[in-house]
C-alpha cells in the first residue's frame, strides 16, 4: 500500500567553494535522505529550527531546485531521475506553492489579475478562461473582484497579497498545495483569517497541504501529521496529537518546551537547548544532535540513528527510543493507541 | 469561526474590504508624479521645444545655415536682422544653432537608444541564464571598461574615420557597455524574487518568464539610467566633433561650432559661447528629467 503523496530518500547537496579544476571543495548537507508520506486531504506540518532544510525541501519537490536524488510518488506515479518515472517538471501541475514573502512574490508591474491568470494561460486557456478563473479564485479567498483585479500588489495589505498568492497558487488546479512559511509574516488576527480560509479551500477544492513553519503553535493547529526536521534529516515523524503530548525525539521535546507557557507560574527559566544548529558542512558524526542533546551516550556520536517505527504511526531517529540499539538506558515511548470514537 | 466555504466570503469585510487609493495603471501613476514634479515639467517643455525647432529648423529658420556674408562677420548679439549675431563666416547664428540642434540631438540620442535595446537585451541574458553567459558578456564588457569612454570614442571613431555614421556607431558602442551591467545587475536581483520562481512553478518557461516577469521590471531602472546617458553621449558627439572626428564642416553642429567659434572667443565672446550654452542646457535638461523620472517610477515612495 502506498501513501497518496510519498517522498523517498529526497537529498540535496550544495557544492560550496571551487578548487582550480571547478571541483567542489566542500558541500553543504542541505537536505539528506527525507523520506514522508501523507494521505489525500491530510495537511502535514514540516517543523524545524531555521537552516534545517525545510524550505529545501520544498523547493526540491517544485524543482526549483533539482533534487541530487529521491522518488515522489503521487497517486501511484512515480516522478524523479529513473526509468519508468516521469521528470520532476511534469509534478508542477500537480502541485503549487505559496512563499513567504507575500511582497516578492507577485510581479510589482502586473495586475492582481495578470498574476493569477499567469499560470492558466501558459497552460493552454484561453485570456477569457484565465480570467474568469482570477474572477472566481479572488471571491473564493475572500477578496472582492470586481474591487481587486484591477489593483497593483503594493496598494494592498500583507494578509491580501498572500490571499493573491494563495489564488495564484490554486489557478492551475494543483492537488497539494506547499505552503512555505505561508502565515509566518502576518500578523496574529491576519494569520488566523488566513489558517481558517486555508481550511475551507482544503475542503473545498480536495487539496492536501504540506504546511512548512518555524511556528509550532500553527503548525499543532493545522496539521494532521508532523514531521521534525533536524539538519536536513528528518528526526521524527507522527500524528501532531501523539507527537506533541509525548515528543519521542529529545529535539521535539526541546522545541516543544521552548513554547511560551501560558501560566505564569509555568514560565520557563533555562533555555530549553543551546547553542546554534552546527554547521551542516560538517555535521556532527553519529546522531547529529548529539552535541546538543542532554541524553547523549557516548555510543550517539559513533552510531547514525535511524528512523525507527515506534508504533502507532509514529517514527522516530534516536537510540534512546528503541529497544536493542545499545542505549544504555532504553525509554520506549508508551503511545496510547486513539479510541476507536475519535 | 465557521469552517463551511462561505466563510471566505463572510471575509471580506475584515481585511480584504479596505480601499486605499483608486487603482490606475503603473504608467499612469509614473506621469501622474511626475506631472507634479515642476523641475521635470520644466525640462521636458524645453527639450521638447527644442526637438520641435530642430525638426521645423528649415521651415522656421530666417537664413540659410550654410551661406555667409563675408562683410557681416562676427556681428554681437542683438544685431538688425541676426539677433544672435554671426559666425566667423557671417553666417546667421541663430539659424545654425536650429540647424546644429538637429545633429546634435541625433547624436545624442540615437546612440543611446541603440545601446539601450543591444545593452538591456544582453544583459538580460547575462543576469537571467547566469553561469558561462553571465561570464562571457560581462568579461567581454569588463574589456570596454578599461579605457575611458572618451578615450574609447575618440580610438573607435579614429580608426574608422571621420563622419557621422562613424561617430555614431562609435558612440553606440561605448554606452553597450555601462548598459549591459546596469541590466545584468537588476536582472540578476529579480531573477532571485519569489516571483520568478511561482512563474516557474506554474511550468512557464525561461523566454516567457524573462518576457512577462523580468523584462518589465527591469527595463524602467535601465531606462531611467540611458536617459541620464543622453547628455554624456551628447557631451562626448559634441567632443568627437570638436575634435575632428565627427561631422564636417560646413554642417552646423553644436560641437563642431564651438570649435570654430573657439577663435573668435576674443572678438565676440557671447556669440562663442552659444553653442556651448545650448549643449549645457540640454544635457541639463536630460539629466534632471532622468532623475525626476526616477523619483516618479519609484512606486513604494
Amino acid at each position: 500500500m502506498t501513501a497518496f503523496l510519498q517522498v523517498e530518500g529526497l537529498q540535496k547537496y550544495f557544492p560550496i567553494g571551487k578548487n582550480f579544476l571547478g571541483r567542489p571543495t566542500q558541500v553543504v548537507k542541505a537536505v539528506e535522505d527525507v523520506s514522508f508520506a501523507t494521505e489525500r486531504g491530510k495537511t502535514l506540518g514540516i517543523v524545524g529550527e531555521s537552516g534545517c532544510g525545510k524550505s529545501t525541501t520544498a523547493r526540491l519537490l517544485m524543482d526549483l531546485s533539482p533534487p541530487d536524488q529521491g522518488r515522489i510518488t503521487i497517486d501511484g506515479q512515480a516522478y524523479g531521475k529513473g526509468a519508468g518515472r516521469k521528470p520532476i517538471t511534469a509534478l508542477r501541475k500537480r502541485m503549487q506553492m505559496v512563499f513567504q514573502d507575500s511582497y516578492a512574490s507577485l510581479n510589482a508591474r502586473l495586475t492582481i489579475e495578470e498574476s493569477i491568470a499567469f499560470g492558466p494561460k501558459i497552460n493552454g486557456a484561453s485570456d477569457r478562461e484565465a480570467s474568469t478563473k482570477a474572477r472566481d479564485l479572488l471571491d473564493r479567498v475572500g477578496l472582492d473582484p470586481d474591487n481587486f483585479i484591477r489593483r497593483y500588489p503594493h496598494e494592498l495589505s500583507g494578509g491580501q497579497r498572500q490571499r493573491v498568492n494563495i489564488a495564484r497558487a490554486l489557478a492551475i488546479d494543483p492537488e497539494i498545495v506547499i505552503l512555505d512559511e505561508a502565515v509566518s509574516a502576518l500578523d496574529k488576527s491576519v494569520q488566523a483569517q488566513v489558517l481558517n480560509l486555508l481550511a475551507d479551500l482544503k475542503a473545498e477544492f480536495d487539496l492536501t497541504y504540506l504546511f512548512i513553519s518555524h511556528d509550532l503553535n500553527v503548525v499543532q493547529y493545522v496539521s494532521d501529521d508532523v514531521i521534525v526536521m533536524y539538519l536536513g534529516q528528518v528526526v521524527e515523524s507522527g500524528p501532531a496529537q501523539a507527537m506533541y503530548s509525548t515528543p519521542a525525539h529529545p529535539y521535539t521535546a526541546a522545541l516543544l518546551s521552548a513554547l511560551p507557557a501560558l501560566h505564569p507560574k509555568d514560565r520557563k527559566t533555562r533555555a530549553p537547548l543551546e547553542g546554534d544548529p552546527p554547521n551542516p558542512i560538517s555535521p556532527p558524526s553519529g546522531c547529529r544532535f548529539h552535541p546538543r542533546c542532554p541524553f547523549a551516550e557516548p555510543m550517539c556520536a559513533e552510531t547514525v540513528p535511524l528512523l525507527a517505527d515506534i508504533g502507532g504511526g509514529r517514527h522516530v531517529a534516536c537510540h534512546m527510543r528503541v529497544p536493542g540499539s545499545g542505549y544504555p538506558d532504553v525509554r520506549p515511548i508508551v503511545t496510547v493507541a486513539p479510541s476507536p470514537t475519535a | 469561526m465557521q469552517t463551511t466555504p462561505k466563510s471566505a466570503n463572510a471575509l471580506k469585510a475584515a481585511d480584504g474590504g479596505k480601499i486605499a487609493t483608486k487603482s490606475r495603471g503603473y504608467w499612469a501613476t509614473v506621469w501622474l508624479s511626475l506631472s507634479r514634479d515642476p523641475i521635470s515639467i520644466v525640462c521636458a517643455s524645453i527639450l521638447v521645444l527644442l526637438v520641435l525647432i530642430a525638426i521645423l529648423a528649415p521651415a522656421i529658420a530666417p537664413y540659410s545655415p550654410s551661406q555667409g556674408a563675408m562683410v557681416d562677420r562676427l556681428l554681437p548679439i542683438g544685431s538688425p536682422g541676426h539677433p544672435l549675431g554671426t559666425d566667423e563666416l557671417g553666417r546667421d547664428m541663430l539659424t545654425r544653432l536650429m540647424y546644429g540642434g538637429r545633429m546634435s540631438l541625433l547624436m545624442g540620442i540615437l546612440p543611446v537608444f541603440v545601446a539601450f535595446a543591444i545593452g538591456t537585451s544582453l544583459g538580460l541574458m547575462a543576469g537571467f541564464f547566469g553561469g558561462w553567459v553571465n561570464t562571457l558578456v560581462m568579461r567581454t564588457t569588463d574589456v570596454f571598461f578599461a579605457f575611458p569612454a572618451v578615450l574609447l570614442a575618440i580610438a573607435i571613431s579614429g580608426a574608422l574615420g571621420p563622419g557621422l555614421g562613424n561617430s555614431m556607431f562609435a558612440l553606440t558602442l561605448v554606452f553597450i557597455p555601462p548598459i549591459a551591467r546596469v541590466a545584468e545587475s537588476v536582472t540578476t536581483r529579480v531573477r532571485l524574487l519569489d516571483f520568478v520562481d511561482a512563474a516557474r512553478a506554474s511550468g512557464a518557461n525561461s523566454l516567457t518568464i524573462v518576457r512577462v516577469h523580468v523584462f518589465n521590471n527591469v527595463m524602467g531602472v535601465v531606462f531611467i539610467y540611458a536617459t541620464s546617458l543622453v547628455s554624456v553621449c551628447m557631451i562626448l558627439a559634441a567632443g568627437l566633433s570638436f575634435l575632428g572626428l565627427g561631422v564636417k564642416p560646413p554642417t552646423a553642429e553644436w560641437g563642431l561650432m564651438l570649435n570654430t567659434l573657439r577663435q573668435s572667443i576674443y572678438v565676440q565672446p557671447w556669440v562663442s559661447v552659444l553653442p556651448g550654452f545650448m549643449i549645457f542646457t540640454t544635457s541639463l535638461c536630460f539629466n534632471l528629467l532622468s532623475d525626476g523620472l526616477r523619483g516618479a517610477m519609484d512606486l513604494k515612495r
